[in-house]
């Protein structure tokens, strides 16, 4: 049974890892949550992120639901916040995520087959 | 159509969050007694006024500029009343919102309550520090999850840091498989 106490671990390494990164630097992901971007997929696809970061321990990023971004028909979008650079991507699946992670948020290369504009209809 | 339970909720707890809430809590009861299943979700935002209140459950009503249609609450109201439930809703400018959907529990076109533990964790990542407050009775069983107490143990860690949203996620779903199984003993 996970337990209040496991939690207060989890909070102990945290505070033993000193981190030198400021609140708003980093990497930001928002997720399109709206009504829309739930029935296409949403929730899967921002789940995985979580997980992913979670266990790959990408301390450096944060995923955040948002509200509508775009276009329903292209839902489920993700934006990717780097510095200045805003990159959208729309039919987002869980594939679409571990490559977003992989190539981008850790190679640093955009994923353009999930890019707007070049989805396929 | 949602295919889950869970996720009207996280739909519903959207519109709360872009009320500018600063809780929101969620109480699910199941009865089997009664045959009943309610889910009510009550925030602190900026309220409706009644004009938008009276519009809000006919889809072609929204105040969103981005499109033409709004469609959270008209679809969690068509799922409770396919299985012979009502959907409520109450609210006052300035105070909250308060939305009640009753369901048949035994109603073949029931959809599952679903992975509630993401949509719980996804809500409680909501970048703008709404704290989210879960009840969730079956029968006489009872499981909570809150985040006021969970940022109360973590102290300054964020909810971000690494292990967390494990944790939560599986606290929450240990939790709703207690309250499930001790009923069969
Ligand atoms: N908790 C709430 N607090 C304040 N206003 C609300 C709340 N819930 C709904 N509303 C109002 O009712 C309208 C309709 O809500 P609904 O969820 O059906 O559609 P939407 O949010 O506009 O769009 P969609 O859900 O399709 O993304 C909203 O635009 C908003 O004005
Ligand atoms: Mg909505």
């Amino acid at each position: 049974m996970k337990s209040l106490d496991d939690l207060k671990k989890i909070r102990d390494n945290a505070q033993k890892k000193v981190t030198m990164r400021g609140k708003n630097d980093g990497i930001r992901v928002l997720v399109g949550m709206a009504t829309c971007g739930i029935s296409a997929g949403a929730r899967p696809v921002m789940n995985r992120f979580v997980e992913i970061v979670d266990k790959q321990d990408l301390e450096n990023v944060t995923i955040t639901p948002v509200g509508c971004i775009g276009e329903c028909a292209i839902e489920p979008i993700v934006e990717v916040l780097i510095d200045d650079k805003r990159t959208t991507y729309c039919k987002v699946d869980v594939d679409g995520v571990d490559r977003i992670i992989k190539e981008h948020i850790i190679g640093g290369k955009v994923v353009d087959d999930y890019v707007i504009g070049k989805y396929r209809i | 159509m949602m295919e889950e339970l869970s996720l009207h909720i996280l739909d519903v707890c959207q519109n709360s969050i872009n009320a500018n809430a600063s809780l929101i809590q969620i109480f699910i009861v199941e009865n089997t007694e009664k045959n009943s299943l309610s889910i009510e979700i009550i925030d602190d935002g900026h309220g409706m006024n009644e004009e938008t209140l009276s519009h809000v459950s006919d889809p072609f009503y929204t105040t969103r500029t981005t499109r033409k249609v709004g469609l959270g609450i008209s679809l969690f109201k068509m799922s409770a009343e396919a299985t012979n439930g009502t959907l409520k809703i109450e609210s006052k400018e300035q105070i909250g919102t308060k939305i009640k959907a009753t369901f048949e529990l035994d109603h073949i076109d029931l959809a599952p309550l679903g992975d509630i533990e993401d949509t719980l964790v996804i809500l409680a990542l909501n970048d703008k520090f709404i704290d989210i407050f879960y009840s969730h009775q079956y029968n006489e069983n009872r499981f909570e999850f809150d985040t006021r107490k969970i940022r109360e143990i973590l102290e300054d860690t964020p909810f971000t840091a690494h292990g967390v949203t494990q944790w939560m996620k599986e606290y929450i779903r240990e939790g709703l498989n207690n309250i499930h199984k001790e009923e069969t003993k």
